[in-house]
């Protein structure tokens, strides 16, 4: 029984870690331009483009 | 040259730049306040359609100081340009994404990205909620369930159970949001659609859950009400990005109408205007590559527009002073002026629009088989419900509560997880195998429609055939001739150069070459000239009988013998193969053109087609569609240009090629990619093995309400079955579905 009041709150914790990531994932527009994504990683450079670098 | 030229004033810098859009358009207008002393605009970009387009954009953007952010969104072809300083710096950005050759747009984002992307995302977000919840309710849930055979203690079992209310209440709340607001809308027009026992089943399983956990009873049903709504929530998301990337396309086509006209003031100084502040009777110059964007008649300047958008007709057509012109057309000549006589709302491109807007409006009215089934479910359901509670209440003398869980129990084990994973699953599979073949879908009802067609209708220039040009008698040229006439014709953008120079393409680009707009093209060599063009150019006697025979050119030596060069514009790839299968799956072929009759009969001899119509304008194609819905046909029709789109919008389902105007892959239920026609099999194909896997499943889905809903009635119903029979049910629906995917692709 005590195990359980570790590992249910662990199980939750993660789950949630897990949802947080995946709005935050969302409403920083990672899924707005998949198409464009697609493209994206065929860039030559492989570090940031020219507005990455501006800071957006 | 032409005179019209000289119209060019010497000195007005507000004028100067005609070929580029954006000098005309302000976009002032249209810049946001980023705060921080920033603005940022949203332009819509015509033509940007790969990676190398977006680095070029962003590249060319971010080569500006003062650019904070440049950013162009490939799927929706926007783009979003922040900077700091001086707002007026937004028709300087907008002039450099034009520069690089693609047509901008500035655009309002609030009322452009619009309810669409936000219901997107909040289904996505409810998705991931509802996912989140059902996951971990499960958990404590299989906890429960393993420990009534194992003896579980009842304080762990209402701990587990107060859990889950914790998780599954908010989740609930938050996630069933989509259902609650559509069953209350539904409930105002006093109607029911499947969301009103969706909604009752999940707020009464989760009110009667927390009651029964108060009561610290040994059931509770959170499981089942999240795993409702996920499974639910999976399917509605599936059927949204079904019907994505229309609007988009709809977005993009208001540019077309919105190109700067220049008008040509009195005094003979030239100003760029938007189309709808042009006047009746003003004179419009019309520059060489510029689409014309107003309805007039040519008052001079006489050379070749190419009218494949409004007639369908393959080759260009020779324009003299007193012609009619129409907004849409492309002038390949030398710069025309008209007479304007209609603009915007006038125009024959408004015409097609407003057709095509009103066949779309009509088809709306069609009902998919997952809303006809609803229709019929949602009273039953309630019915059934209803009368397991008054029937255990009254007849059965239970206490109200037990009456009640077991009038839920038959809600939740009849609800629609498998009715509402059928269609979907099915589509979605169905999507990606024609995804991969290059044809997209894009209206959710289109795969129903193409599986009933009885009547397929091509349109033929670009669609039955290249809607290019092609070389037909190489034969009869001297190699020779063919290198030097390549080797001019590389100097011009007209059709019939192009494809000459696709006939030789190792030719060398020859120098000194002049085009003539409207005849030909000449070469000075050694003093001498060598010409390319339409026969009175190279100096050849028309002749009647020969005008019949397709488009073509003259190769004038300087010696003065001549060369001719047929073309004709060839069949795709396997079009004759095409209607072959097709009369022999039993279906009817048409062939509707808005080409001369010669060259319409010569391709549908050609590709094996009986009925063919020429000169069809767009509401002819519409009004024959009609006929033949009237005789009870279902049409499937196939067609590319802006002429189509009506009769694509009006059609029982359409196909266009990818190719096609802007405007018809919007009023197209799909798009294929790549030259072949193919594409016509395998969607009717995969179509029709859709449609047989989602009555399966329809079926399926009953077969199991059939053995649930009695056992729910009798009360036998605990949480475990009602999750197993739901999971179990969804599985079998998914399973099915996922055997499309399975098969080799037919022909």
């Amino acid at each position: 029984m005590s195990g359980l009041l570790i590992l249910i709150p662990a199980a939750l914790l993660l789950g949630l870690v897990g949802l947080v990531a995946f709005l935050w994932s969302l409403r920083s527009g990672q899924y707005d331009d998949l198409d464009g994504a697609a493209e994206r990683i065929l860039y030559d450079e492989n570090d940031e483009t020219d507005q990455d670098k501006k800071g957006r | 040259m032409s005179d019209v030229v000289h119209l060019k004033p010497a000195s007005s810098a507000a004028s100067a730049n005609v070929a580029n859009d954006a000098d005309a358009v302000d976009c002032t207008d249209f810049i946001q306040d980023a705060g921080d002393g920033g603005h940022r605009l949203h332009l819509l970009v015509e033509g940007a359609h790969c990676g190398g387009c977006v680095r070029k954009i962003e590249g060319a953007l971010a080569g500006f100081d003062d650019v904070t952010e440049a950013r162009m969104n490939l799927s929706t072809r926007r783009l979003a340009v922040g900077w700091h300083g001086q707002a007026a710096r937004a028709n300087t950005f907008a002039r450099a994404v034009a520069g690089l050759g693609f047509r901008v747009m500035p655009y309002d984002p609030i009322s452009a990205s619009g309810a669409y992307e936000q219901d997107g995302r909040m289904l996505l977000r409810c998705m991931a909620v509802a996912g989140f919840a059902a996951a971990n309710v499960m958990l404590l849930s299989v906890s429960i369930w393993s420990g009534h055979v194992e003896g579980m203690t009842s304080a762990t079992r209402d701990l587990f159970h107060w859990l889950s209310a914790l998780i599954a209440l908010p989740a609930v709340v938050y996630a069933g949001r989509p259902f609650f607001r559509s069953a209350i809308a539904a409930l105002r027009n006093r109607r029911a659609n499947m969301d009103v026992p969706i909604s009752l089943a999940v707020i009464l399983a989760s009110a009667m859950s927390l009651a029964e956990t108060m009561r610290g009873a040994d059931h509770a049903y959170f499981d089942s009400a999240v795993m409702l709504l996920f499974f639910l929530l999976v399917g509605r998301y599936l059927d949204h990005r079904a019907r994505g990337k229309v609007r988009f396309a709809a977005e993009r086509l208001l540019a077309l109408g919105q190109a700067p006209v220049t008008v040509i003031n009195p005094d003979g100084t030239r100003q760029a205007r938007h189309p709808a502040n042009v006047d009746l009777g003003q004179h419009v110059l019309v520059a060489t590559g510029e689409r014309v964007a107003v309805d007039g008649q040519v008052v001079a300047g006489d050379g070749e527009l190419d009218t494949s958008l409004i007639t369908g007709e393959t080759m260009p057509r020779h324009i003299h002073a007193g012609d009619v012109v129409h907004a849409g057309m492309l002038n390949l000549g030398a710069p025309l002026t008209l007479v304007v006589s209609a603009t915007g709302e006038g125009t024959v491109l408004a015409d097609i629009v407003r057709l095509m807007e009103a066949a779309e409006q009509r088809r709306a009215g069609y009902v998919a088989l997952a809303d006809r089934v609803a229709r019929f479910y949602a009273p039953v359901v309630h019915g059934l419900a209803a009368g397991a509670f008054f029937g255990w209440f009254v007849l059965g003398g239970m206490a109200w509560q037990d009456a009640l869980m077991i009038a839920i129990a038959v809600l939740i084990v009849t609800c629609p997880c498998a009715l509402g994973l059928a269609v979907p699953a099915v589509q979605v599979i169905a999507s990606g195998r024609l995804m991969r073949g290059g044809i997209l879908l894009k209206s959710a009802t289109a795969l129903e429609r193409f599986a009933t067609i009885d009547t397929v209708v091509f349109d033929k220039t670009g669609t039955l055939t290249q809607g290019e040009p092609d070389l037909i008698n190489r034969d009869a040229i001297a190699a020779a001739d063919l290198t030097l006439a390549a080797s001019i014709a590389a100097a011009s953008r007209h059709p019939l150069a192009r494809a000459l120079v696709r006939a030789a393409p190792v030719a060398p680009l020859a120098e000194d070459v002049r085009e003539v707009p409207g005849s030909g093209l000449v070469m000075v060599r050694d003093g001498a000239e060598v010409k390319l063009g339409n026969r009175p150019w190279c100096g050849i006697e028309t002749n009647k009988q020969d005008d019949l025979d397709g488009p073509e050119l003259w190769l004038r030596h300087a010696d003065g013998t001549t060369v001719r060069f047929a073309f004709s514009d060839r069949l795709r790839d396997g079009a004759r193969d095409v209607v072959a299968v097709l009369k022999r799956k039993g279906l009817a072929v048409e062939l509707l053109s808005g080409d001369r009759a010669g060259a319409v009969e010569a391709a549908a001899t050609v590709a094996g087609i009986e009925h063919w119509r020429a000169e069809c304008r767009p509401d002819d194609k519409c009004e024959r569609l009609a006929e033949l819905e009237r005789q009870g046909r279902r049409v499937l029709m196939v067609g590319d240009g802006l002429n189509d789109a009506p009769a694509l919008a009006a059609a029982h389902v359409s196909l266009s090629p990818s190719s096609a105007a802007d405007i018809s892959q919007t009023a197209a239920d799909a798009v294929f990619q790549g030259g072949r026609l193919d594409a016509v099999l395998t969607v009717l194909d995969v179509a029709r093995r859709a449609n047989r896997l989602v009555r399966q499943n329809f079926v399926m889905a009953a077969g199991y309400n059939i053995i649930t809903v009695p056992l729910a009635i009798m009360g036998f119903v605990t949480p475990l079955v009602a999750a197993a029979a739901m999971s179990s049910s969804s599985i079998i629906v998914v399973g099915n579905a996922l055997r499309l995917a399975g098969r080799r692709k037919r022909l």
